[in-house]
């Protein structure tokens, strides 16, 4: 890894320091007035190999795959805001891969495969904490269908534990166990499941991306897309147009809106989903807990508060805040499961604008356009795929063709009729 | 908490409604011509509109009718609401919340 202390001095205009023991120690003896920028804030050129339009978690690592992986490193990621101001800042940072359907399954556990070895690829502490997602069952028919997606997942060598009730009272004492209106019978538990700190996803994919030379570039949003006979060649910009010779889009909510530049209609819709974290409190949940009955989630920051959502607001909206109803949905929910919680106050909530596909996948795929590549439709579970988002997304703009894990999620499936309805219910715009 | 008006009852709390997806889109005609791209644009294809958005909802804790409203994606305003059948009004946009 020496290449993060001396090469990169020249493409940069500064010197990379690599993380470790070693520099921690010498930075502190100069009371850490030293520590260089992670990343190089870049102004436009007029042209690249490759844009990636969105600077969230799924741009960010498409660009270091692009020059990792593929040595594609003329690369430039533009974001109209300030990068990871969008979803990839907002979401309750829950990672798994406790998928049944075959056209999933594999993708999201090559995801947990790059998280498990995140850190060390990008020098960058990302806070992986593989501290276990237990999705609760309150049924005997729900435990059927959990134990038919365990048993889906162990035949793909993903690791899932069927619980009783007994032994999810003894990890988690404080659930309501005494005549809840929705009985817990137990839970399907993916140890190796957990939480990674959302922010440090993004810095640490920016910071590896521009050492390899890729051009991020904030404040700069795409307002139109250049033609030439029929292809795509470039962008319109806030900042000027600049040309491409493959254009990536990974704009999370704002798909529509700008495939709308390119004259595209997806099946997508963009709705708002809620988070919210209480006061800090001493360590109290250990991993990750979903109730099945309702649509709750929670887990526990390293800060001590308590991170938790529930379900989208339900109609379309870009508002990037929710309303009071959904607010109260949800902590009915957390009151229903640990009445303990009431004592607890709520800090802040806030919402993020997700790109609800209508099948509930997600989409990597070329598009009808020449030049044009889409990445969207991660619903409310995008930021557990962003290594592997990135990954098969970078695979596709440099070699033109699907990577193996990521076949299934064909922009034409909705035409076809091979559509990933990971929930069996159904197509309609509010799954995940 | 929104307010939304159901042509038939008056002003209601959001509780009261389900939302039932982008208004207007017409099931084809001679749809067993389709081919299989115009069926997906038919069942999946959604304008999904920053701004005005005219979409169905239905007041199913109330008179159970379902009728159109346009609402404004950004701020989640309601501007009009009217009858099933009825041609989308104008869409003024929305008043600024004072
Ligand atoms: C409240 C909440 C909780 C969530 N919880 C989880 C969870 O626990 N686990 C999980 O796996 N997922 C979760 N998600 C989903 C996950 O956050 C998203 O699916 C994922 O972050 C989307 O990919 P992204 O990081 O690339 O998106 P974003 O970070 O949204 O990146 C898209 C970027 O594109 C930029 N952009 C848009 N238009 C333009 C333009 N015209 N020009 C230039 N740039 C543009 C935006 O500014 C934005 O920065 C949650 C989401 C929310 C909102
Ligand atoms: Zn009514």
């Amino acid at each position: 890894m020496a290449r993060y202390a001396g090469d990169s001095t020249a493409r940069l205009g500064f010197a990379l320091m690599r993380y470790s023991i070693f520099n921690l120690v010498r930075q502190a003896l100069s009371g850490h007035r030293a520590w260089g920028p992670a990343w190089r804030d870049a102004a436009p050129k007029s042209a690249y190999d490759v844009v990636i339009i969105g600077g969230g978690g799924h741009g960010l690592a498409t660009a270091h795959y692009l020059a990792k992986i593929h040595g594609i490193s003329n690369v430039a990621v533009l974001e109209k805001g300030w990068i990871g101001s969008g979803n990839a800042g907002r979401n309750t940072t829950i990672i798994r891969s406790n998928y049944l359907l075959a056209g999933n399954n594999p993708f999201y556990e090559w995801s947990m495969k790059l998280w498990e070895g995140l850190e060390q690829d990008l020098n960058y502490n990302a806070m992986v904490s593989q501290r276990g997602v237990l999705n609760l069952y309150h049924s005997d028919a729900q435990r059927d269908t959990y134990a038919r997606r365990g048993n889906a997942m162990r035949m793909h060598g993903v690791d899932a534990e069927l619980l009783d009730a007994e032994a999810v009272r003894r990890m988690l004492p404080f659930l309501d166990f005494n005549g809840a209106r929705f009985p817990i019978h137990g839970g399907l538990l993916q140890r190796r499941g957990g939480t990674a700190r959302h922010d440090a996803v993004v810095w640490g994919y920016a910071r590896a991306a521009s050492d390899r030379g890729v051009d991020i570039i904030q404040n700069c949003e795409v307002t139109g897309f250049i033609r030439e006979a029929g292809t795509i060649v470039g962008v319109e910009t806030t900042r000027g147009s600049i040309r491409a010779g493959k254009i990536g889009m990974a704009v999370a909510g704002s798909t529509s809106r700008v495939a709308e530049l390119a004259g595209l209609k997806l099946p997508i819709e963009s709705h708002v989903l809620q988070a919210f974290v209480s006061e800090a409190i001493k360590p109290f949940i250990p991993g990750v807990v979903t109730f099945g009955a309702g649509h709750f989630y929670i887990s526990q920051s390293d800060k001590g508060g308590l991170v938790f959502g529930g379900d989208l607001d339900g109609y379309n909206s870009y508002a990037q805040r929710g309303n009071l109803p959904t607010v109260e949905d949800v902590c009915e929910g957390a009151m229903a499961l640990m009445p303990a919680i009431g004592r607890v106050r709520v800090l802040r909530s806030w919402g993020g604008v997700m790109d609800m596909s209508m099948d509930g996948s997600p989409i990597i795929d070329r598009t009808v356009i020449a030049g044009l590549y889409l990445n969207a439709g991660w619903c409310y579970g995008g930021f557990k795929a962003t290594p592997a988002s990135g990954w098969c997304f970078a695979h596709l703009l440099a070699r033109d063709e699907p990577h193996a894990v990521a076949r299934a999620y064909r922009l034409d499936r909705f035409a076809t009729g091979h559509l990933l309805d990971e929930r069996g219910v159904g197509a309609q715009p509010n799954l995940h | 908490m929104l307010l939304i008006e159901c042509p038939f009852c008056g002003a209601r709390p959001e509780l009261e409604f389900v939302y039932g997806g982008e208004a207007h889109i017409a099931r084809p005609a001679a749809d067993a011509d389709l081919t299989p791209g115009q069926w997906a644009a038919y069942l999946y294809a959604r304008s999904n509109t920053r701004g005005v958005h005219a979409e169905r909802w239905r007041h199913t804790r109330g008179c159970g009718r379902f009728f159109n409203a346009l609402r404004d994606t950004t701020t989640d305003q309601f501007i009009a609401t009217y009858e099933i059948g009825q041609a989308r009004p104008p869409s003024v946009p929305a008043q600024k919340i004072p």
